[in-house]
């Protein structure tokens, strides 16, 4: 009679005063809460970064606009990439990661609850400090605020001499805090990985999104704590008096460039790697097919991982570097474009020849393809040291890597939200007001992703509040902006979605889009503690060979 | 989901997955490898650079006998937790506190080498590069050694009030593997700052 | 089936019909229209912006085939895959993979990559390892938070913000080699049309050369963030013919131009902190934090390129920097109008 898949019916829900849900959430050690503020952490931070993105597009709308002042633009800038890198993006992936490893292993938990909640904590405290420099960044001579130097905060620029005032040191703590949250979350997710899955689950075996994160997680280990170092080093120089950058005492500003790349660059295959597990999760239910080999696109990734580590200083072709280390950054940023590619077509081979289902998120899965592939085909174009002497610290690095973030990882983001919010709230979200954010938002990112490559190949460089009229750069800097607008309208019908169809949306019920991995044989949302017992599998798709034990997986793997 | 002939997998023989603490620890060493390259890598980058002041050549001396202290405080970690996988709680506590002793000294020896660049050469972290890169470097690391030295001796408390047993031997030496890194990370440091350096 | 293969060859006109579209317009050597501008990178006038220009529409061209066959075949599968409704409860052939189809779509991309980076580190070692002639001009150019100072060693001149350099004869070639220090922050230095952008960065010099081949002024602007007058750290070069280099070099090298007409506002400046930061060559002020002002009325723009260099700007700008350029690092002195007059007659005197 024994059976692995249990559906709990019938659970009671009790009336808890508020006082007690809120103590249950601030000291949660469950791996799906944890996920949930992870995500709506995230979620609230990238309405914040947003708001700061409208501000600057205002800013540009048209040459010597005066909407912010020079400084507030500065910060607005910095603020917006160091907010959705860090307390947006990251957050929102991290937030997944957790609620779904466990489950998709076939595990209770992650292996270290406590450390989960404490790096969660960590990472919130972080962003919660970089915002209160709007507050307390004001130093000595009144000057600073929020922090004004860039989310790459370049040296010499951090040094005392040109950032007086606590902004930087805003910046500085808060990235390395939450950074220790990170590595924390890092080593959790490797250990769950290793150390949790369900009998039979072999490394061969577990789902995509496991492996990926396991390399995601690997990379935050190496990745994450270089720029730990260099901020460490910064605030040596900054409040020891040390000279790690001080070109005074014979320092080299260069070496924050290479260090802070070092990071920089994984850093963006770290946001993007999660995002490839939501692709090759998703793209197989609705296209009713397997993932197109699965042994290559965990190879490619590994592949990814280890050849990313060796490509950062595309970020400073123009530093002066000798001819030859330019010549060794295009080959390996080119070589790195080959297992990225062979993804997208892999994907491309999971759709050929099935029964493709334009649910949300799908749509935005196909909207990421076709995307990434067009942001990958800019990369190449940067990768050539020779022609990103013209287009880099240019609007269109800027397109470049607004096509990676938002093309991908944000309709990577949404296209997760759609899918397993069915899963965490056991409701179904809106299909009409779905397709309403899905239209709106791919035309305002169109609108103003595409156009922006122009402005840099007419020579805008990038970080300016303002700009020359004449130059060519007018009329797509105005249109650029509308594209904005329609992106924030975009996003309110997303969050109106959210909450409306929390209250009003259909029973989800444990498997409403009839998909194949051990998440969707529990209910939703699902019990604490996760499965009534720990199930054993014998293929990559679990719950297709139940649904199919005429035709199971474990035959042909 | 009517009853249908046996789709269910049946569990496997054995299933032995790695042990989740040595795994973490693990982790947590290269992330923290991470970190210590990036500053050896500055001190590197920056050895002969300076523009002013003491250069190591003047003012270092090899600590040989600290090391061999640190490196010593490896073995008897090493013995110890071996001990308390045998449930042998004296021998190990004997141990134990040798090691806690050894890395102190180290400790010691770390504090009097900075009195003498302090006070004697007059090479601070704000002298000049190799006073910024050293200080950070070795810092650093008698940074990892207090932090393991403090672990060590939460376990000495609760080993002297005989609480740590065989049981507890699965953690001990998790913490054990901390202490052979931060002795791994001294011989990197001390090849590069006592022998490459100067 | 048909209807599959008349809408691959619609996309297919499509996309090659934007790829002309794109590639005339942006690409043509006269930008025409709505991508007219003078800092187009597809409109070179030197050298190194014109080795980059081919490389570029290479690599765009490359890359448009990879973009239009994919595209292509995304489009294809979504048409043509899409579930209808008599598909509801069949799944289709369940395929896990393909070894050769994967080799394929490894192999072909890794070819790629191998011809785009031969001609790229071409182009690379062109530019950069490009032997000096004896007959180039040196300039030695410092990045200041919010301007460019320019020294030519070998000719003994000093001045700020417009670069005069002579034109080339690709028979004979006269190029600027250029040493690129910084005295704060990171700058960057980028005129599109004449070459790619080097960095300007503190103990770090960089070398970068320029050999226009035809006479103008090209624009530009710092590309490197350096604080919060970046925005207007405008480049202006002025590519002269041989004769105009000269006689402008020969004006340059003079000290400045005594006019006792301005001899009251000479006085202001030269008590005033003016000359804590200033240079006027022959007198008094040597300092070196702010540009050499020495001939500054042989300037179009003052501010590095943010005003037109005229009196009621020169008079504004002196009154109140922070109203032309907000947060750079001239101070306001706070001079009686009857100061800031002389001060602007004796400056409208250094030609």
């Amino acid at each position: 009679m024994s059976s692995n898949v249990i559906t709990v019916s019938g659970v009671q829900i009790e009336e808890k005063p508020w006082l007690d849900a809120l103590q249950q959430w601030l000291t949660t050690v469950d791996h799906k809460r944890l996920g949930i503020l992870y995500i709506a952490y995230g979620l609230s931070f990238l309405l914040v970064a947003g708001v700061e993105a409208v501000i600057l597009r205002i800013q540009l709308m048209r040459p010597h606009n005066n909407f912010v002042s020079p400084q507030v633009f500065n910060r607005m800038f910095t603020m917006h990439s160091t907010t959705m890198v860090f307390f947006a993006a990251m957050p929102i992936l991290f937030g997944f990661s957790n609620y779904l490893v466990p489950l998709m292993i076939g595990a209770r938990d992650m292996a270290f609850p406590r450390l989960n909640a404490f790096s969660f904590w960590l990472s919130a405290l972080g962003g919660l400090l970089l915002y209160f420099s709007f507050i307390g960044g004001s130093g000595l001579y009144g000057a600073g605020s929020a922090p004004d130097v860039g989310w790459w905060a370049y040296a010499p620029l951090t040094a005392r001499a040109f950032s007086p005032g606590h902004s930087t040191d805003y910046w500085t703590l808060s990235v390395l805090v939450s950074g220790f949250g990170t590595v924390g979350t890092g080593i959790n997710i490797i250990a769950t990985i290793l150390c949790m899955r369900c009998p039979g689950m072999t490394l061969n075996r577990m789902p995509l999104l496991a492996w990926l994160n396991l390399v995601m997680a690997g990379m935050v280990l190496i990745a994450i704590t270089p720029l730990s170092a260099a901020q460490m080093m910064l605030l040596v120089d900054r409040y020891l008096g040390g000279h790690f950058f001080d070109a005074q005492a014979g320092g080299a500003p260069v070496l924050w460039m290479h260090f802070f790349w070092i990071f920089g660059h994984p850093e963006v295959y770290i946001l993007i790697i999660p995002c490839f597990a939501f692709m090759s999760e998703i793209i197989p239910v609705f296209s009713r097919k397997p993932i197109f080999g699965y042994p290559v696109m965990v190879a490619a990734t590994v592949c990814i991982g280890f050849i990313s580590m060796s490509v950062w200083a595309h970020h400073m072709f123009t530093v002066g570097m000798s001819s030859y280390a330019n010549s060794f950054f295009t080959f390996t940023t080119m070589v790195i474009g080959v297992p990225t590619g062979i993804k997208i077509f892999n994907w491309l081979g999971t759709m050929w020849g099935g029964r493709l289902q334009f649910k949300v998120p799908m749509l935005f899965c196909i909207g990421f393809l076709f995307q990434f592939l067009i942001a990958g085909l800019t990369g190449i174009m940067l990768a050539c040291a020779a022609f990103g002497w013209q287009l880099s610290l240019s609007y269109f690095v800027v397109a470049h890597f607004h096509y990676t973030l938002v093309g991908g990882v944000v309709f990577a983001i949404f296209a997760a939200i759609y899918y397993w919010y069915p899963k965490m709230t056991g409701r179904m979200t809106s299909e009409r007001l779905g397709k309403w954010h899905f239209w709106l938002f791919l035309i305002g990112f169109h609108l103003t992703f595409d156009l922006m490559h122009f402005p840099g190949i007419l020579g805008m460089p990038r970080r300016i509040y303002t700009y020359e009229p004449g130059r060519g750069w007018d009329t797509l800097n105005f249109l650029i902006s509308i594209g904005a607008f329609i992106q924030a309208i975009a996003v309110m019908v997303f969050v109106v979605n959210l909450v409306i169809s929390y209250f009003k949306g259909d029973k989800a019920g444990n498997d409403p889009w009839d998909a194949w991995t051990l998440e969707w044989s529990v209910s939703s949302p699902p019990p604490e503690y996760n499965f009534a017992s720990i199930p054993t599998v014998a293929s990559r798709r679990p719950l297709w060979d139940l649904k199919h034990p005429e035709d199971p997986d474990s035959r042909y793997e | 989901m009517s009853a249908i002939a046996n789709p269910f997998p049946q569990a496997p023989a054995s299933w032995r997955l790695p042990d989740r603490g040595k795994i973490a620890m693990g982790c947590l060493i290269l992330a923290e490898s991470a970190i210590f390259t990036i500053f050896v890598v500055a001190y590197l980058f920056y050895v002969g650079k300076s523009l002013s002041g003491p250069t190591p050549r003047e003012v270092l001396e090899t600590p040989i006998f600290y090391t061999i202290c640190l490196l010593s405080s490896s073995l008897t970690i090493h013995l110890a937790a071996k001990l308390l996988v045998r449930d042998r709680v004296g021998p190990f506590l004997v141990l134990w506190l040798l090691t806690f002793a050894l890395g102190g000294l180290f400790l010691y020896g770390t504090g009097k080498e900075w009195r003498k660049l302090i006070y004697a050469d007059g090479l601070t972290i704000s002298t000049n590069l190799f006073g910024t890169t050293y200080y950070s470097l070795v810092g650093l690391h008698a940074f990892h050694v207090t932090v393991g030295l403090f672990m060590i001796l939460i376990v000495a408390i609760f080993g002297m009030a005989g609480r740590v047993g065989a049981k507890q031997a699965h953690r001990v030496e998790v913490l054990s593997m901390y202490w052979h890194f931060v002795d791994v990370v001294w011989v990197v440091v001390f090849t590069v700052v006592y022998v490459v350096g100067r | 089936m048909r209807r599959s293969k008349r809408m691959r060859s619609i996309a297919a006109r499509n996309v090659a019909l934007l790829a002309f579209v794109f590639v005339t317009r942006v690409a043509g050597a006269e930008p025409t229209g709505f991508f007219k501008s003078p800092t187009n990178i597809f409109a070179p006038a030197s050298t190194p912006a014109k080795s980059i220009a081919p490389l570029a529409i290479f690599v765009l061209v490359i890359t448009g085939i990879i973009f239009s066959v994919v595209f292509t075949l995304l489009v294809y599968a979504i048409i043509k895959f899409r579930g209808r409704a008599s598909d509801a409860g069949r799944e289709p052939a369940q395929v896990y993979g393909s070894t050769q189809i994967e080799l394929a779509w490894t192999i072909v991309p890794v070819l790629i990559v191998v011809v785009l980076f031969l001609a790229t580190a071409r182009v690379i070692h062109a530019i950069q390892d490009a032997p000096e002639p004896a007959s180039a001009v040196e300039v030695t150019v410092i990045g200041h938070q919010y301007w460019w100072e320019y020294r030519y060693p070998k000719l003994g001149i000093v001045t700020a913000n417009e670069l005069h350099i002579p034109v080339s004869d690709p028979a004979h070639p006269t190029p600027t080699f250029m040493t690129l220090l910084s005295a704060d922050t990171d700058h960057s230095f980028w005129v599109p049309e004449l070459a790619g952008k080097t960095d300007l960065i503190p103990n770090h010099p960089n070398r970068m050369w320029l050999d226009p081949q035809r006479t103008g002024i090209f624009l530009g602007q710092c590309a490197q963030y350096c604080g919060v007058q970046h925005a207007k750290m405008l480049l202006r070069v002025s590519v002269d013919s041989t004769q105009d280099f000269a006689a402008w070099v020969r004006a340059e090298q003079q000290p400045a131009v005594e006019d006792n007409r301005a001899a009251a506002g000479r006085h202001v400046f030269e008590t005033t902190a003016c000359i804590n930061c200033h240079t006027v060559t022959g007198t008094p002020a040597n300092g070196r934090f702010g540009p050499d002002l020495t001939h500054l009325m042989s300037r179009a723009t003052i501010a590095s390129g943010a005003a037109e260099n005229t009196p009621e700007n020169l008079r504004l700008w002196i009154q109140d920097p922070n109203s032309i350029k907000p947060g750079c690092l001239m101070p306001a002195m706070k001079l009686s109008d009857a100061d800031l007059d002389a001060i602007v007659s004796y400056m409208e005197t250094l030609r």
